[in-house]
């Protein structure tokens, strides 16, 4: 085929028949193979789409690795003409980086947790076993999942307020706990739709052979079930990491700071907790810059990046092994 | 009748009153109704016991003294208020509503393109769908912030004011506004799409490969193979999609509306508070629940041709096999009057034997 083209570069007068219809099925494709023109244009839209996507990550990368003299050359545009870590050491301890850092893997961590227990075994309920009202019981938790939060936010803060969980992680494990979680809709949902393709006869047999009903989910359909816990897991965890308005109400606190914070919340106070830092810090600390918000925010979100780095495989397949399309 | 019938009868009515209420059965979905007990508990506290608080809320003026929560009844007075008086809300929420119906279709329909670009026969698929989904893990309202604030969020090498320019002479202002809104943060719209097309992906592997060879066979093109084919089987998956992003985006920190209703939440003037919170979020809700219901009506309502036509030949054939079942009685029937009738001997033969 490649020979065709170059023939039909260099000797254009002497195309036959035969060497017409190659190119032309080279580059328009046949009923067979796709033509080339048609990939050029797939793989042209994926790699300009796909940069657009990483377009705001890769901006944040480069800029949060400038000096303060690369972002007023307007010469550079992306490559940094050193690489400026500093930025980062200062986003870092303003942002008190440890500390916040494993104060978010608890607070997405614990409920998370107890998310993928309370939904597994709702989902398993509903999957697995027959009784009224079981259809109002799954219209209610789409509706759930439609209403936006913050109809039920104000009283559930007076709730929390009132028998003194507010400002605590337990605000956080209580819904989870009793399946009212974070998106715990979606969860109770892939759950459901996993433990229905269960083949029956496996608990069956288990039961014949004495398990009791919760037995037999723990024994047998739980372990069955890793794929659908590994992706409600992930989603949970990444979901809970990323919530800052709940975080902030419940957990953290808007009038009175509780002591817990995260790193996206540490990031939504950004500004002012910089120029605190940079005041009480004896020497080093610049005043708030671009590379260095940029460096701050590339930290906060440095965790959850790592790790879907190491797990997309599940990340990316979970949708499919879930079977939300499944029917 | 004999006493024998009778009581087998009585038997028989025995065993099935034993049988009826099925104690297994009851077993199963009292064990059922058990291991949906936390979501049931958890319904009735975070769900029917705060909404119920929140409409009553709603209704009243709430104010924080030391001796607890002080509520004024105030009718709808909170809800009027909002509507007429409040500088914000009114245009805030038309705002969201005009972008939210702009935006999900913008979103939904890309995700589809690019869950079709990738679903065909490509190299480095792994690597392309890590790229789309990898939003999904970052995004969160302080990052969204941060982004959009140092300008990553458009690209500045594609200049959009030409465009929104053309768009402003052809609109009204209001729509020309979101428009060119929804441009100066396209790569936020693309951003909420990673989950979208990672669910029409697998929708569309899940499609029959045999189906478009036997299209192909009858003379359809690939224009028409989307339309007919791959369109009507993904249907259910594209309104799951608009669903979830249309609660995706009001749910999201970046929403305006959300930070409003915290800070009448927390603020301390005298009208403001608790209750003109609830209002809000009341009305919030009722806006996200109308376009919810708004995008399933337009999704629902025509059923397409292929369906229509499925369930024209299934009533058809219900109505042949009725027809089937009546023939069949009507034979045996036949047959047996045909049987008494040679039995009594009113079919006479020629040989006087009855066999014909």
């Amino acid at each position: 085929m490649a020979q065709a083209t170059t023939k039909a570069a260099f000797r254009p007068h002497k195309l036959t028949e035969t060497d017409k219809d190659k190119i032309q099925r080279f580059l328009f494709g046949s009923k067979e193979k796709e033509g080339f023109l048609k990939q050029l244009v797939v793989y042209a839209l994926l790699i300009c789409i796909g940069f657009i996507y990483l377009y705001p990550i890769l901006y944040m990368l480069s800029s949060s690795l400038m000096n303060l003299d690369d972002l007023l050359d307007s010469s550079i545009n992306w490559i940094p003409s050193t690489l400026n870590i500093a930025n980062y050491a200062q986003a870092g301890r303003s942002m008190d980086f440890w500390k916040s850092l494993g104060m978010s893997i608890i607070i997405a961590g614990v409920p998370t947790i107890l998310n993928v227990l309370s939904c597994s075994i709702v989902g398993y309920g509903l999957a697995r076993f027959e009784f009224p009202g079981k259809k109002a019981i799954l219209g209610v938790i789409i509706f759930s999942f439609i209403l936006p939060s913050q109809v039920t936010m104000i009283p559930t803060y007076v709730l929390y307020n009132n028998i003194g969980i507010l400002g605590s992680l337990k605000a956080f494990i209580l819904p989870s706990l009793l399946a009212q979680g974070i998106n715990a809709p979606i969860f109770i949902l892939i759950f459901f739709q996993f433990f229905r393709q269960v083949p029956k006869v496996l608990i069956e047999a288990a039961q014949i052979d004495g398990a009791g009903y919760f037995k037999s989910f723990i024994r047998i359909s739980l372990p069955s079930a890793a794929p659908a816990i590994l992706t409600v897991f992930l989603f949970s965890f990444v979901w809970y990491w990323n919530e800052s308005y709940l975080t902030q109400m419940y957990v953290s606190g808007i009038m009175t700071e509780s002591g817990w914070t995260s790193l996206v919340i540490q990031l939504d106070k950004f500004a002012s907790n910089y120029s605190q830092y940079a005041q009480t810090a004896q020497s080093g600390a610049t005043s708030l810059n671009e590379s260095i918000s940029m460096a701050g925010t590339m930290l906060s979100i440095l965790p959850v990046l790592i790790m879907y780095f190491v797990l997309q495989r599940y990340f990316v397949e979970s949708i499919d092994r879930a079977g939300i399309t499944g029917e | 009748m004999s006493k024998e019938s009778r009581m087998a009868k009585k038997l028989e009515k025995k065993n099935k009153a034993k049988i009826k209420p099925g104690r297994l059965a009851r077993r199963e979905a009292i064990t059922g109704l058990l291991f949906v007990t936390p979501w049931i508990i958890g319904c009735a506290i975070f769900l029917i016991y705060t909404m119920g608080n929140s409409f009553w809320y709603a209704l009243n003026n709430i104010r924080i003294t030391p001796k607890g929560y002080k509520f004024t009844f105030l009718g709808t007075g909170n809800f009027t208020q909002i509507l007429f008086s409040d500088p914000d809300f009114p245009i805030q929420i038309v705002e969201y509503m005009t972008s939210t119906i702009l935006s999900v279709p913008i979103v939904v329909v890309f995700a589809l393109i690019i869950a079709m670009l990738l679903n065909g026969n490509i190299k480095f698929k792994g690597f392309f769908r890590l790229i789309f989904f990898l939003p999904v893990i970052v995004v969160s309202g302080p990052v969204m912030g941060m982004l959009s604030e140092q300008g990553a969020a458009t690209i500045s090498t594609i200049d959009t004011q030409t465009i929104v320019d053309a768009i402003s002479t052809f609109l009204p202002k209001g729509m020309a506004d979101a428009i060119s809104e929804l441009f100066q943060s396209m790569i936020m719209i693309l951003w909420y799409s990673g989950v979208q097309i990672l669910i029409f992906l697998s929708a569309l592997q899940k499609i029959d490969r045999s189906m478009y060879e036997a299209a192909q066979i009858d003379g359809g093109s690939g224009w028409e193979c989307f339309w007919k084919i791959t369109l009507p089987t993904i249907k259910p998956m594209i309104l799951i999609n608009v669903v979830y992003t249309v609660v995706f985006i009001s749910g999201n920190d970046q929403n305006s509306i959300i930070g409003l209703i915290q800070s009448a939440m927390f603020s301390g003037t005298k009208e403001k508070g608790y209750g003109y919170a609830s209002a809000m979020a009341w009305i919030y809700s009722l806006v996200v629940l109308l376009i919810v219901g708004l995008f399933a009506v337009l999704l629902m309502a025509r059923k397409d041709v292929y369906e229509r036509q499925v369930k024209k030949a299934k009533k058809a054939m219900k109505k042949e096999a009725r027809m089937e079942r009546k023939v069949e009685r009507r034979s045996a029937r036949n047959a047996k009057k045909i049987e008494k009738a040679r039995a009594k001997r009113k079919y006479s033969t020629y040989d006087g034997s009855g066999d014909y």
